[in-house]
């Protein structure tokens, strides 16, 4: 267990171009659950082999337990890896990939046979301990790859999108399984995932990164309630946030077929605000059936109706913009109406048009570790 | 249908044909020499005759020094393949593993001394093994078979490595595992059947190599190529003579590569099929 903190972090690769990674700072709680999400691309596993040692940082520091591992190979700094192919050795028994590393480090026969036990316990597969990688399932190399992870106690747990290989239903098991392993090891985690449902379910805090910087470090509420800009309020949530290109006046937005008022925290906002248009933000399910009559209104035609049962997801042309709503399940659409919607002002997220910066809005505690650092 | 079946027909025909033709100068040397010198030069060609072993018993008399041959092509085709895969190894390793921006060139590079006859290089060798002392010896073939063969182990062996996915070295590397621990316990026992591979072509490549061991050893450090060369003699050729000498010559090789076809198919494929 350990804090990990990293400094001022940027990996450039070649002498010349952009940074794969840049100007990365965050500190961990010790034992806490960080996940790293952003499409591909973005950096996140980048960082995660930067902190694994497999890449070295080009600037900044990466500290583990306070100590500046910057120089330091991977085999010195007591982490284990869970890969996305898993990295089981083929030529080993499940017994033999678990217990390698502390074979390395020359524990005791007993011991080393207590610890791999103990583990394949954990994950229930003590009935494989004899098999070969070859002829277990997805899922079972998975939990291989774990309890190869888990035997070797480490400070801190690095995970490369392990679950991104299994099929939908035993990726949702073993996301849970892992979150409950984590409770119990309490094993400072880093999860580099691009699946935005795996990071909000999983992460105690989740780091958004797009283009090789952080776009935010948050809580999964917060960045879904609060999100920083227009990329993490897209990237988080799903069906993700509808965005509308608005004009502002007298803490009215609105544009071709929509108008919609302010509240209170936004009209303050944009009244110090440098423009006057702007990206209006409504996530789908916040919309609902209105009146023509209402203060907030969004109106178009239907596109697209989905019925999914518990819901009914209906698409509409709103002047240029395509808007997405979730409508309740027995809701009576049809392709070609005319539709008016309506949601709560306090709903509502607004977004500089140039900048893209969230404005107005802010979360009443933002535990932001860049801030710490 | 039909025309399907008349098609693999005749393709199964022509291959037979094809494989004939390969494999009758083979056949051809076989007979001659179980044949007598006066039956080997007949100009009728003759398959029926009866079946002496004098050819045989001449070639592996005493003084023809058939052991003493046999004990040099072993020695040096041994000794050239194993310091080949030792070198090559870790070379292929580094290429591997942790290439650079060369290391493409590099490989290309190697390779294309090959495309550099035997025989433009013999002089300066010449001289140099001359003034060494490395003419009709040993270990001075044996060097030279390990340059020949060094691109193609190298080629090899780095493409077997490249079938190992670098996250398993990797995961080695968190695991604690050295430089040296990884190799051992890591990459050759996944890289073994291509490793045995490359080591029997090598071996095969050095054990048929003559160029070499013909001009630049006399007797001591002269291996079964010299020996089939020494049939051709100033008095006549003694065809039966030579063709039982022969025969003798490749038949341990044939023998290794008719136990070891699988394994050799997977190395001429160099690693493609997994």
């Amino acid at each position: 267990m350990a804090i990990v903190e990293l400094k001022n972090v940027a990996k450039q690769y070649g002498s010349s171009g952009n940074n794969a990674v840049d100007n990365f700072n965050l500190v961990t709680r010790d034992g806490e659950f960080v996940v790293l999400v952003g499409p591909s691309g973005c950096g996140k596993s980048t960082t995660m082999r930067m902190i694994a040692g497999l890449e070295r940082n080009t600037e900044g520091e990466i500290l583990i337990g306070g100590k500046d591992v910057s120089q330091v190979p991977p085999k010195e700094r007591d982490i284990a890896m869970v890969f996305q192919s898993y990295a089981l050795y083929p030529h080993m028994s499940v017994a033999e990939n678990m217990a390698f590393s502390l074979k390395l480090k020359k524990r005791p026969a007993e011991e080393i046979k207590q610890k791999v036990d103990e583990a394949a316990q954990t994950l229930g597969i003590e009935h494989l301990l004899d098999r070969k990688p070859r002829e277990l399932s997805g899922g079972q190399r998975q939990r291989v790859a774990l309890g190869r992870a888990i035997v070797r106690n480490p400070q801190v747990f690095l995970m490369d999108e392990p679950l991104s290989n299994l099929d939908a239903k035993l990726r949702v098991d073993m996301r849970a399984e892992i979150v409950k392993l984590h409770k119990r090891l309490n094993v400072t985690t880093f999860y580099v995932t691009h699946d935005q449902v795996e990071a909000m379910t999983m992460g105690e805090r989740i780091v958004v990164m797009k283009d090789g910087k952080i776009q935010q470090i948050d809580t999964p509420i917060n960045l879904y309630d609060f999100p920083a800009n227009r990329f993490v309020a897209g990237f988080i949530g799903n069906p993700s946030m509808n965005f509308l290109r608005a004009g502002h006046a007298d803490g009215v937005v609105s544009g071709e077929g929509y108008r919609l008022t302010l509240d209170e925290a936004h009209r303050a906002a944009m009244a110090s605000a440098k423009r006057q248009d702007v990206w209006v933000g409504v996530r789908p399910e916040h919309l609902r059936i209105g009146d023509a009559s209402g203060a907030n209104r969004v109106e178009g035609m239907v596109d697209v109706v989905e019925t999914l049962g518990a819901v009914t997801m209906v698409q509409l042309s709103v002047g240029e913009h395509a808007v997405t709503a979730q409508l309740p399940g027995h809701q009576k659409v049809q392709i070609g109406d005319t539709l008016t919607l309506t949601c709560d002002s306090d709903k509502l997220h607004l977004f500089d048009s140039e900048s893209e910066l969230a404005i107005g809005r802010e979360p009443t505690s933002q535990p932001s570790a860049a801030a710490e650092a | 249908m039909k025309s399907q079946r008349f098609a693999n027909t005749a393709m199964g025909v022509l291959a037979w044909v094809v494989a004939l033709l390969i494999f009758f100068p083979i056949l051809w040397l076989l007979l001659t020499a179980f044949k007598t010198e006066q039956q080997a030069f007949t100009v009728v060609p003759n398959f029926f005759f009866s079946p002496t072993l004098e050819s045989f018993k001449t070639a592996l008399a005493q003084g023809s020094g058939y052991w003493h041959y046999a004990w040099n092509s072993a020695l040096t085709a041994v000794a050239s393949t194993v310091i080949g895969l030792a070198l090559a190894v870790p070379a292929a390793y580094a290429m591997a593993f942790y290439p650079n921006k060369r290391t493409d060139f590099l490989l290309v590079w190697m390779v294309s001394t090959k495309f550099i006859p035997a025989v433009g290089v013999l002089i300066p060798i010449y001289l140099v093994y001359s003034a060494v002392g490395l003419l009709d010896n040993a270990l001075g073939l044996t060097l030279l078979f390990t340059a020949m063969n060094l691109p193609i182990i190298v080629w090899m062996v780095y493409s077997y490595f490249r079938d190992i996915p670098k996250d398993i070295v990797e995961a080695a590397d968190i695991d604690g595992a050295s430089i040296m621990q990884t190799l051992f316990k890591v990459v050759l026992p996944l890289a073994l059947p291509g490793l045995a591979s490359t080591g029997l072509l090598a071996l095969i490549l050095a054990w048929n190599e003559s160029f070499w061991s013909i001009t630049m050893t006399d007797h001591s450090a002269a291996t079964l190529a010299v020996y089939i060369a020494s049939f051709k003699s100033a008095e006549g050729l003694f065809w039966a003579k030579m063709s039982a000498a022969s025969v003798l010559a490749i038949a341990p090789i044939i023998v290794l590569g008719w136990f070891t076809q699988r394994q050799m198919v997977r190395g001429l494929t160099f690693g493609a099929v997994k």
